[in-house]
C-alpha cells in the first residue's frame, strides 16, 4: 500500500510523564485517517511531532518515503486544537504574511488568497481587522490559511470542536472536496460521528499507546457481534419467541418502526448464515425489518479503551 | 533565513503602527520641549516681577548705594518713621523695608540692620544687599584706619586654578561634571530603553500565546526563528523612535528657542554671572564636550544598546512564554529590574565616586550591569583591553542566555493554564 506518511516507533516523554509510547501509523495517500483517542491520550503530541514542533525522542517520521525535514513545513497544513490570529492584524496581511512563512512567494500567496477568498465569498474581508471579524468568520480565515498553500498531507487537530456548524459542515465539505484534489487529510478527534462519516482509516491511541488501526471497515467487521435487529409480526409470539431463545441470543431491540411489531435483537454464531435465520423467521412471521448490526466507531472506542484499562 | 527575515518585517511593522508608539513617538518631544518652554517662561514671569524695597537710612551712609538693578527698585524713605514705613510698605505692597539705624560703629551696625517684610525675601535679593552694604562698610572701615582703597583694589588677586591632565590638555572644572553627565544620561537611557522595548517583546509573546497563533507560526518557523525575529524586529522598532526623538527633539528645540529667543539669550548672562564662569571658561566648556570620546561614546551606545537589549529581551521573551498574561510575570520581573537597577545605581555612586575603582571596574565586567556601568565610565576614559573584555564576556554571555531562553521560551509558548514555578522552568530547561 502506498503510505504518505509513515511514523515509526514514535516515543516522548515530558520528563516523568510519557506521552507517546512506541505508536507507529501508516497514513495511505489520499485518505481520510482519524485519530480518535480520550483527552490527554496523546494526539496532539503526535501531531506536533509530525509538525516538528516538537521532536520524539526515539523513533522516525516519513513523509512520502523520507525522513521528515524542516523544509517540509510547506507540505503540511495545520490547523491546530488551539488556534487563533493576530487581532489587530487586517485579513489580508496576516494571510499573506503565513502563507509565506510556509515558503510561498508573494505572488504565488497572492494568487492562492485570490482563489479561497473568491470561493468562499470573504473577498471584502481584506482589509478588516481581525478583531472585526465575528468568531465564525475568523474560522474561515483560519481554514484558508491552513490550506493556502496546497499541502500534500492536511492535519487538523479537533476541527469541528471550535466551529459553529455552518463552518463545520463548509469545512467538512471542503476537506472532502481537497482529497478529491489529492491531499491527505489526518484528524483528530473524539467525536466518534465524525470518523463514522468521514474517515476511510483510523487509529485509536489511549494513554500513550496505539490500541488499533485499520480501515474502518475492516476494524468495524472485526468488532461486529453477528447480531441482527429484526422487527416482525408473529403468528405466535410466544411459540416463536420460546423457539427463538432456544437457539440464539435474543434481546429487545430498540428501533423506529412504522409498524407496531415485535422489536428484537438476536445473535446468531459466527458459522450460522443470516440466510437460515431469516428463512425460518419468514415461515412464523410477517417480517418488515431486518438488519445486522454494524459496531459504530463509538462502541469500538469505548470497548477497546475500557478492555485496555 | 527568508522566513526570519519575514518575522522581523511583520515585528517591525506591527510595532511602529501601534497607536501607542505613535503616540509616544510624536508626543514626547512635544512634552518634553512643552515642559522646557514652560519653565523657561515661568522663570522669565519670576524674574520680570520688579520688587520695591523701602529703605530707611538714618545712618546716612548709604545715599545712592543701592542701585535699582532690573528686578529691585529702591525707594529713599529716610524721612519718615520706621512705624510709617511700614505703613507706606503695607499700603503700597512692596517687598519690605530696610531699616539701617544710626550707628557710628561699624561692626555695630554691620550687626543692626534689620528687613522688614511680610515675607521672608528670596535670598538672591537679600545676597545682593548684604553685599552692597558689607562692601561700603569695608570701605569705610579700612579708610578710617587709614588705608590707601585705590592700592588694596590694585593689589587684589583673581585666583582661577587651571587644571590640566598629563597629556597637557587643559580641562575646566566643570569637565567631571559634564563627564557624568554625558556618561549618566547615556546609561540611564539605556536602561530605559531595555526596559521598554523588553516589555514590548515580552507583551507580544504573551499576545501571541493569548491569541493561540502561537502554533499555527511555529509549524512554519522553528521557535528560535520565532523569537529572534521578535527580538530583532522590536529593537529597529526601538531604534526608529530614537531616531524620530532626536530630529523630532532638534527641530522642535530650534523652533522654541527661535520663539523665546529672547528668554535664552537673557538666561545665558544670568548663568554665568550666578557660577562665576567667565567667558572662557563658556569657551572651555565648549572645548570640554568636543574633547569627550562623543564618537566612541555613540559605537560603545550601540554596542551595549544591541547586547544588552539582547541579552534582556531573551529573558523577557522567555518570561513572556512562561505566563498566560501579563499580571502573572510581576514574580519574574523582580530579578531582571534588580541587576537594572543595580547598574544604575553602581554608576551613580561608585563610577562618579571613582570611575577607574574595583567596584565600578568589575561591575562593568559583569553582563548583566555592564553596558550601563560601562557606558558611565567611558566619557572619563577607560583602555580599549577593558572595553574588549567587557564587550566579549557580554556577547558570550548573550549567546548563553539566548540559547536557555530559547529552550524555556520553546516549551512555554505550548503550555496553557498554570502558573510556572523557578522549578518548573529549570525542568523546561531539560526537555
Amino acid at each position: 500500500m502506498d503510505n504518505l506518511l509513515v511514523a515509526e516507533n514514535i516515543c516522548k516523554q515530558f520528563g516523568n510523564f510519557t506521552a507517546l509510547n512506541n505508536v507507529s501509523i501508516n497514513i495511505p495517500r489520499e485518505s481520510i485517517f482519524g485519530l480518535l483517542g480520550p483527552n490527554g491520550a496523546g494526539k496532539t503530541t503526535f501531531l506536533r511531532i509530525i509538525n516538528q514542533i516538537t521532536m520524539p525522542d526515539s523513533g522516525v517520521v516519513y513523509l512520502d518515503g523520507k525522513a521528515l525535514h524542516p523544509n517540509d513545513v510547506g507540505h503540511i497544513g495545520y490547523l491546530p486544537e488551539e488556534r487563533g490570529l493576530y487581532k489587530s492584524m487586517r485579513v489580508g496581511e496576516q494571510a499573506l504574511y503565513l502563507a509565506r512563512l510556509k515558503g510561498l512567494t508573494k505572488a504565488e500567496a497572492k494568487e492562492q488568497l485570490d482563489y479561497w477568498f473568491t470561493k468562499l465569498d470573504i473577498k471584502h474581508w481584506w482589509d478588516k481587522k481581525i478583531q472585526e471579524l465575528s468568531k465564525g468568520m475568523a474560522q474561515k480565515v483560519q481554514f484558508v490559511i491552513t490550506v493556502l498553500h496546497r499541502p500534500k498531507l492536511l492535519i487538523f487537530d479537533e476541527p469541528f470542536s471550535g466551529f459553529d456548524p455552518v463552518n463545520a459542515d463548509l469545512i467538512k465539505n471542503e476537506i472532502l472536496q481537497l482529497r478529491k484534489e489529492g491531499a491527505t487529510i489526518l484528524f483528530s478527534t473524539h467525536r466518534m460521528e465524525s470518523v463514522e462519516e468521514l474517515c476511510d482509516y483510523m487509529a485509536l491511541i489511549h494513554e500513550s499507546n496505539k490500541l488499533l488501526d485499520g480501515k474502518v471497515d475492516d476494524i468495524k467487521r472485526a468488532h461486529k457481534t453477528n447480531t441482527f435487529e429484526v422487527g416482525m409480526n408473529p403468528f405466535n409470539e410466544n411459540e416463536l419467541l420460546a423457539e427463538l431463545k432456544s437457539n440464539f441470543k435474543v434481546g429487545k431491540a430498540q428501533f423506529k418502526s412504522l409498524a407496531d411489531d415485535l422489536k428484537l435483537s438476536i445473535q446468531i454464531k459466527p458459522n450460522e448464515s443470516p440466510n437460515d435465520l431469516l428463512q425460518y423467521l419468514i415461515t412464523k412471521s410477517r417480517v418488515n425489518h431486518f438488519v445486522e448490526v454494524v459496531p459504530s466507531v463509538n462502541d469500538i472506542f469505548i470497548k477497546t479503551v475500557t478492555r485496555n484499562e | 533565513m527568508n522566513n526570519l527575515n519575514l518575522i522581523i518585517q511583520r515585528e517591525y511593522l506591527a510595532r511602529v503602527r501601534n497607536k501607542t508608539f505613535i503616540v509616544m513617538t510624536f508626543l514626547s518631544p512635544l512634552i518634553l520641549v512643552g515642559m522646557f518652554s514652560l519653565i523657561a517662561y515661568l522663570s522669565m514671569l519670576n524674574n520680570s516681577e520688579t520688587h520695591t524695597i523701602a529703605v530707611k537710612d538714618d545712618s546716612d551712609l548709604f545715599k545712592g548705594e543701592f542701585e535699582n538693578k532690573e528686578e529691585i527698585d529702591f525707594v529713599d524713605v529716610s524721612s519718615i518713621s520706621l512705624e510709617e514705613a511700614k505703613l507706606l510698605v503695607k499700603e503700597k505692597e512692596y517687598y519690605g523695608v530696610l531699616y539701617i539705624p544710626n550707628i557710628q560703629d561699624n561692626a555695630e551696625l554691620a550687626k543692626s540692620i534689620r528687613f522688614f517684610g511680610k515675607e521672608a525675601p528670596s535670598i538672591g535679593i537679600l545676597r545682593q544687599i548684604e553685599r552692597t552694604i558689607s562692601e561700603n562698610l569695608t570701605t569705610r572701615e579700612l579708610i578710617s584706619r587709614g588705608l590707601d582703597i585705590s592700592q588694596i583694589k590694585a593689589a587684589e588677586a583673581q585666583v582661577d586654578i587651571r587644571i590640566e591632565n598629563f597629556e597637557g590638555m587643559r580641562t575646566s572644572k566643570m569637565s567631571n561634571y559634564i563627564k557624568m553627565i554625558f556618561g549618566g544620561a547615556a546609561g540611564y537611557l539605556l536602561m530605559m530603553f531595555i526596559i521598554i522595548y523588553g516589555n514590548m517583546v515580552m507583551r507580544s509573546v504573551i499576545e501571541e500565546k493569548t491569541n493561540r497563533i502561537i502554533e499555527i507560526i511555529i509549524s512554519s518557523v522553528k521557535p528560535i526563528q520565532l523569537m529572534l525575529g521578535k527580538i530583532i524586529g522590536t529593537s529597529l522598532a526601538g531604534i526608529t523612535q530614537f531616531t524620530i526623538w532626536v530630529v523630532l527633539g532638534t527641530v522642535l528645540l530650534f523652533i522654541t528657542s527661535s520663539l523665546t529667543g529672547m528668554d535664552l539669550m537673557e538666561a545665558q548672562p544670568q548663568m554665568q554671572e550666578m557660577d562665576q564662569v567667565s567667558n572662557g571658561e563658556i569657551q572651555q566648556l565648549i572645548v570640554d564636550i568636543t574633547n569627550l570620546p562623543i564618537l566612541t561614546l555613540i559605537i560603545f551606545f550601540l554596542i551595549y544598546f544591541i547586547g544588552g537589549y539582547f541579552l534582556y529581551s531573551a529573558i523577557y521573551a522567555a518570561i513572556g512564554a512562561a505566563v498566560d498574561s501579563e499580571t502573572d510575570t510581576q514574580q519574574f520581573m523582580f530579578p531582571i529590574i534588580l541587576p537594572l537597577m543595580l547598574g544604575i545605581y553602581v554608576g551613580f555612586f561608585s563610577v562618579i565616586e571613582n570611575p577607574h575603582g574595583t567596584v565600578s571596574t568589575i561591575f562593568s565586567m559583569i553582563p548583566l550591569t555592564s553596558p550601563i556601568v560601562m557606558l558611565m565610565r567611558i566619557p572619563f576614559g577607560v583602555p580599549w583591553y577593558e572595553l574588549a573584555i567587557s564587550v566579549i564576556i557580554l556577547f558570550v554571555s548573550n549567546a548563553g542566555i539566548v540559547w536557555l531562553a530559547a529552550k524555556i521560551y520553546r516549551v512555554g509558548i505550548l503550555m496553557y493554564g498554570k502558573k510556572p514555578t523557578y522549578k518548573e522552568l529549570y525542568k523546561w530547561i531539560k526537555y
